[in-house]
């Protein structure tokens, strides 16, 4: 029962409880604010469950380091920040290649560049549309809350095994660094979970050789091995979308996920409370991303906000989402500087009365 | 009921643990509850300061900007955020590290001596439990009797025997809370 107690924890640390929890026993990762709880705490916290915690000499080494682990067939985790993502890409690519299973967090902050310290989410594209070369996918979840995030980071290892491919957890500085009561998962025994008949882990008595590799010389095996992943990916679309919509039977929608989508329900109860048909909707899955949600709005909805904290990202595939004769507008703040909520406000009304809507 | 606390001092005077008691007050309480520290390149000896929000709706961002109950334990303090509080809103002064005068007239002042009242009391280091009492005063919704539930889950137990102390400094500002009511 005590397991399942409400403890107030420190995002960082709450995404890596909840790795060990989903049976997480290697972690390899190199430091960068502010997402330095989270290697610390599985600093301490692999010793205690027999897993492996090791601080590598560079970004790169850490995720190749993931890179051998998932081959192996263990659950593996590595996180980072965004400067310290982007070095990452190339071992994401591979591991997108060679299918391999593992969970990625990246704490956004501001950039570009070495950026700020502060929060943002100006990492979408490069989650989402591939930040690495190749034509590859992989499942982003972006957490709105520090609950949201420790069942998303535990379910993340289930969708990496399913597809053997990589999740990407898309936090940001407040994410990590907040303080929220959360109950944790049962701490499962990886022993218990399904074998990975495919793991590089010694021949032993099988007839075939286990290969890993994401290197196809012959184009037509290369192509016929891009295609195999555009038919798991398309299963990916259609099995793995998440989001959320609050008062469906609105006119006028606020778009947010994460931090901002917390600030935007702020403004969204603003809005209601001065009589304005405004609801939200709450990407969870970043990619895929929640067409659906806009497709059965198309009705009703006569026009968007889209909240970011970056100069405009997720806002391209809200515009893809929806009837073009329905307004998408945007509004964001970027580099470290998070949106206040009576700008948005300000900002929904002002989309409102410029659709005509008199008040 | 939406309270939008910031907590101010410099390093060392414990204001982290005064907003985490109060967002486990709040947790016990069946209250919608975020701890947030302030986060940066900081320095030895400089500014620190946590934001808490506690509230009956869910909560919007964790960063509080512009308090609704905001205490200052040092002078650099003061001058950082008495401008933020939000009109009517809670304005507790340390004026122990305090020598100037708050300027606004549209904010409730409460005037502490924090670290002069934790000297009185022979243990400078519960200044912030003074301070944290009298702030529980201007928080509905916060029963004062949950901190006796709180300290045994914030501190270590090996210092589980500082318990009375901190319970007796924390009710040493809520007296200080009421006679300036």
């Amino acid at each position: 029962m005590s397991e399942r107690q409400l403890q107030m924890v420190k995002g960082n640390e709450a995404v890596a409880e909840a790795a060990v929890r989903a049976g997480c026993r290697h972690f390899f990762g190199y430091p960068i604010t502010p997402q330095n709880e989270l290697p610390e705490y599985m600093s301490g916290r692999m010793p205690e469950v027999g897993g492996t915690f090791l601080q590598a000499e560079s970004e790169v080494a850490a995720i190749n380091m993931v890179y051998g682990a998932a081959g192996a067939g263990v659950r593996v985790m590595t996180s980072s920040s965004s400067p310290g993502i982007s070095l990452k890409q190339e071992g994401i690519s591979y591991i997108a290649g060679a299918e391999l299973p593992c969970v990625i967090v990246n704490m956004v902050r501001g950039g570009p560049g070495l950026g700020s310290i502060q929060p943002a989410q100006s990492d979408y594209f490069q989650s989402t549309k591939g930040g690495g070369h190749g034509d590859y996918r992989m499942v982003v979840l972006g957490p709105a809350t520090l609950q949201e995030m420790v069942d998303l980071t535990y379910e993340a290892f289930d969708i990496a095994d399913r597809y053997r491919n990589p999740v990407m957890i898309l936090g940001d500085g407040v994410i990590g660094q907040m303080m929220e009561p959360v109950r944790f998962p049962d701490l499962m025994d990886p022993d218990t979970l399904p074998t990975k008949e495919w793991a590089t882990k010694g021949r032993r008595d099988r007839e075939e050789l286990n290969l890993i590799n994401s290197l196809y010389l012959d184009p037509d095996a290369c192509w016929a091995h891009n295609q195999h992943l555009a038919r798991k990916y398309a299963e990916m679309q259609e099995n793995e979308v998440r989001y959320e919509v609050v008062h469906g039977d609105a006119e006028y929608f606020l778009v947010a996920y994460g931090t901002t989508a917390r600030i935007a329900r702020r403004s969204m109860t603003d809005l209601r409370e001065r009589g304005y048909d405004v609801g939200l909707v709450r990407p969870i899955s970043l990619w895929p991303f929640p067409e659906k949600a806009f497709r059965d709005l198309a009705d009703r909805a006569r026009g968007y906000l889209a909240v970011e904290m970056s100069l405009g990202q997720m806002v391209e595939d809200v515009r893809l989402s929806v009837d073009s004769s329905v307004p998408v507008a945007f509004y964001g703040t970027a580099g470290g500087v998070m949106p206040h909520h009576a700008d948005i406000t300000q900002q929904m009304e002002d989309l409102i009365r410029g659709t005509g809507d008199d008040r | 009921m939406y309270h939008e606390i910031l907590i101010a001092g410099f390093g060392g005077q414990g204001v982290m643990l005064m907003g985490q008691m109060l967002a486990y007050a709040g947790m016990k309480r069946d209250l919608n509850v975020s701890w947030i520290p302030s986060y940066g390149p900081e320095q030895r000896g400089g500014t620190a300061n946590c934001g808490v929000v506690l509230s009956t709706e869910p909560v919007g961002s964790p960063v509080v900007t512009e308090p609704s109950d905001c205490a200052v334990m040092n002078l650099p303090s003061l001058t950082k955020f008495e401008p933020a509080v939000t009109p009517s809103g809670y304005l507790y002064v340390n004026t122990s590290l305090c020598p100037d005068e708050v300027t606004r007239d549209d904010i409730k002042v409460v005037r502490v001596a924090a670290t002069e009242e934790a000297d009185a009391m022979g243990n400078a280091r519960v200044a912030n439990m003074i301070m944290l009492g009298a702030m529980m005063g201007g928080l509905e919704g916060l029963p004062f009797e949950v901190m006796e539930e709180v300290l045994p889950d914030v501190l270590p137990e090996r210092h589980h025997g500082l318990i009375p102390v901190n319970l007796k400094a924390l009710a040493r500002g809520r007296e200080i809370f009421e006679s300036a009511e």
